[in-house]
């Protein structure tokens, strides 16, 4: 059985977690719900750090966690990242790194030392001491000090919420890196459903201490029954690649099938995957295909359903022609005013896009 | 000058502080990382001689120690005589008298240390014990510098233990604090000033070398 099965109960005075869950063993997971929902714990749990005593874990077959079994965390071919840095301050930058790398036997190195250090932009740090560095800088440590032990899954418990909003920025990109490059599998726990649009290709939304849902991100953001799709700043993601750049208005085209997007000029070849974010708050819809708008990001839809979200909001649901989808917050009177309802087809103009 | 109580002294107090590290660091430890609910019994148990007499404690290792107490048994069944009024009983006695002096702070150190750094060793495959010698020792190093500075000058310092089981035997058991006390006693003030005058100095470099040493390589854990 290959990818990570999880299965876990436990009690904590009044929090209870019962969930039951598996994923496959390649791309970014995203455990995501409100503080409290025990991501966390759930994270702790398959890492070992925390023994629920009821329950089973197992990662392709092999069992880390069952009935009176339990695979102490030393023992598990995990990456784990911490929200706080948390590197060993009596050790330097560079033998912070080592020391999980030392723990692993030659034959089992999957990365190479000096792969891992310039993937992450720490090779002119490793000669500091770990109290002179930034928040952004020690954590891009801390992965790649538990990138050195070779997982077989990386585990992140929020690693960007101690970080300010630059620093967010800064490192973001080197893990999108890992996840393009590595090819480890990774579960990844997040508050921020833009963290979680951005890197995730599967989510699990937990809410509680229940599972309220899991699947492909881009259709877990735009469901219109679950809570992410009435946030103020609810999104869809739309995945498609670079198909051409425009060098006269400094556009890049991202295409996908059924429509194309353009977006401020990027520096990514043509035929790279890119992946797009697209809020419902900038979605209009419109019957007929209009040229003289100053809106060109116009895609052909079908609304698929609807929700009320206040007396005056509501918002649809939009599939494009390969089944991605689309979110579109618009006034009720519009929606009535053209008629607007399941299953018609309609163009949504789109005013802004982030490429992501 | 009784450089033979001074040699004698110092030799007590470099072996009891030696077996005093031995011995606490594994009872610091599991007092630090325990959940069982004995740990403050046997916390207070280790901290009996800080509120004990000297006296008190001299007396009843007197007589566990003598040839009718159990521990006195003992010896004399394996054909070593008996602890009393010999140097190796007086090391048992300051053993026993200065292990808070060198539990308490490392055990307060380890504490410092928090579970997380623990964690993130588990997580990078570090055995329990390559974390206990890799992140804690390192870790709790001021802590293991102030137990063994005070468990080194509170075994200078003792008098009362030693004078109820070690007696005054020159060569054996006459440390300095007793040496200074049978000074008085005989009214020879001068020599007793000597010795006295000795101790004053070494006590307060000790305790500024530990303050000055604590700040140079205190790195206090965030």
């Amino acid at each position: 059985m290959s990818g990570l099965q999880v299965e876990l109960k436990h009690s904590l005075g009044d929090f209870n977690l019962n969930v039951s869950f598996s994923t496959q063993a390649s791309g970014v997971t995203a455990l995501f719900g409100p503080s409290g929902c025990g991501k966390t714990t759930i994270l702790r749990a398959i890492a070992g750090l925390l023994n629920t005593h009821q329950g089973q874990v197992s990662l392709n077959g092999q069992q880390w966690q069952a009935d009176n079994y339990f695979l102490p965390a030393y023992e598990r071919p995990i990456g784990y990242v911490f929200q706080e840095a948390s590197l060993f301050q009596h050790l330097s930058v560079r033998k912070n790194l080592e020391y999980g790398w030392k723990n692993i036997p030659q034959a089992k190195r999957h990365l190479k030392f000096d792969d891992v250090v310039e993937l992450l932009g720490i090779g002119e740090l490793l000669k500091r001491k770990t109290v002179k560095l930034s928040g952004g800088e020690r954590q891009r440590i801390a992965i790649a000090r538990a990138l050195l032990t070779s997982p077989k899954l990386l585990l992140m418990d929020e690693p960007l919420s101690a970080l300010d909003h630059g620093s967010k920025q800064a490192i973001l990109p080197y893990l999108d890196s890992l996840h393009d490059e590595l090819g480890i599998p990774s579960l990844y726990v997040t508050h921020d459903p833009n963290e979680a649009a951005r890197l995730a290709d599967e989510m699990v939304l937990l809410d509680k201490g229940k599972l309220l849902a899991q699947g492909k991100a881009s259709k877990l953001l735009t469901r219109l029954d679950l809570p992410l799709a009435e946030f103020d700043d609810a999104a869809a993601i739309l995945d498609g690649f670079v198909s051409a750049h425009d060098d006269t208005y400094h556009l890049s085209w991202i295409s996908m099938h059924g429509g194309r997007i353009a977006v401020s000029q990027v520096n990514r070849p043509v035929g790279k995957h890119a992946r797009v974010k697209i809020q419902a708050k900038d979605v209009s819809l419109s019957l007929k295909l209009h040229s003289d708008t100053s809106i060109f990001n116009i895609l052909p839809v079908t609304i698929i359903d609807t929700h009320d979200i206040n007396e005056s909001q509501l918002i649809a649901r939009l599939q494009l022609q390969d089944e991605q989808t689309l979110l579109a917050r618009i006034t009720r009177r519009s929606a009535i005013t053209l008629g607007l309802k399941e299953g018609i087809q309609v163009y949504a103009q789109v005013k802004s896009v982030a490429l992501i | 000058m009784d450089w033979q109580a001074v040699w004698l002294t110092l030799k007590l107090a470099t072996i009891t502080t030696l077996i005093l590290l031995l011995v606490g660091t594994p009872i610091a430890w599991w007092l630090a990382r325990s959940r069982s609910a004995w740990k403050e019994v046997i916390a207070s148990i280790v901290a009996l001689p800080l509120v004990l007499p000297p006296s008190v404690i001299g007396f009843y290792l007197l007589l566990l120690l003598g040839p009718n107490g159990p521990v006195g048994a003992f010896t004399q069944a394996l054909g070593l005589g008996t602890l009393p009024f010999t140097f190796p009983g007086l090391v048992v006695g300051s053993v026993l008298y200065s292990l808070p002096f060198v539990v308490q702070p490392i055990r307060n150190a380890f504490e410092a240390i928090g579970n997380r750094p623990f964690e993130v060793a588990a997580t990078l495959r570090a055995s329990p014990w390559q974390s206990f010698y890799e992140i804690a020792l390192p870790l709790a190093r001021p802590g293991f510098l102030t137990g063994a500075v005070l468990g080194f000058a509170h075994t200078v310092g003792e008098f009362g233990v030693v004078l109820m089981i070690g007696g005054n035997i020159p060569g054996e058991t006459k440390v300095i604090s007793v040496a200074i006390y049978d000074h008085v006693e005989a009214l020879e003030f001068q020599e007793a000033h000597l010795l006295s005058a000795g101790m004053l100095v070494f006590s307060f470099i000790v305790v500024a070398s530990m303050y000055v040493l604590e700040k140079r390589i205190g790195v206090k854990p965030s």
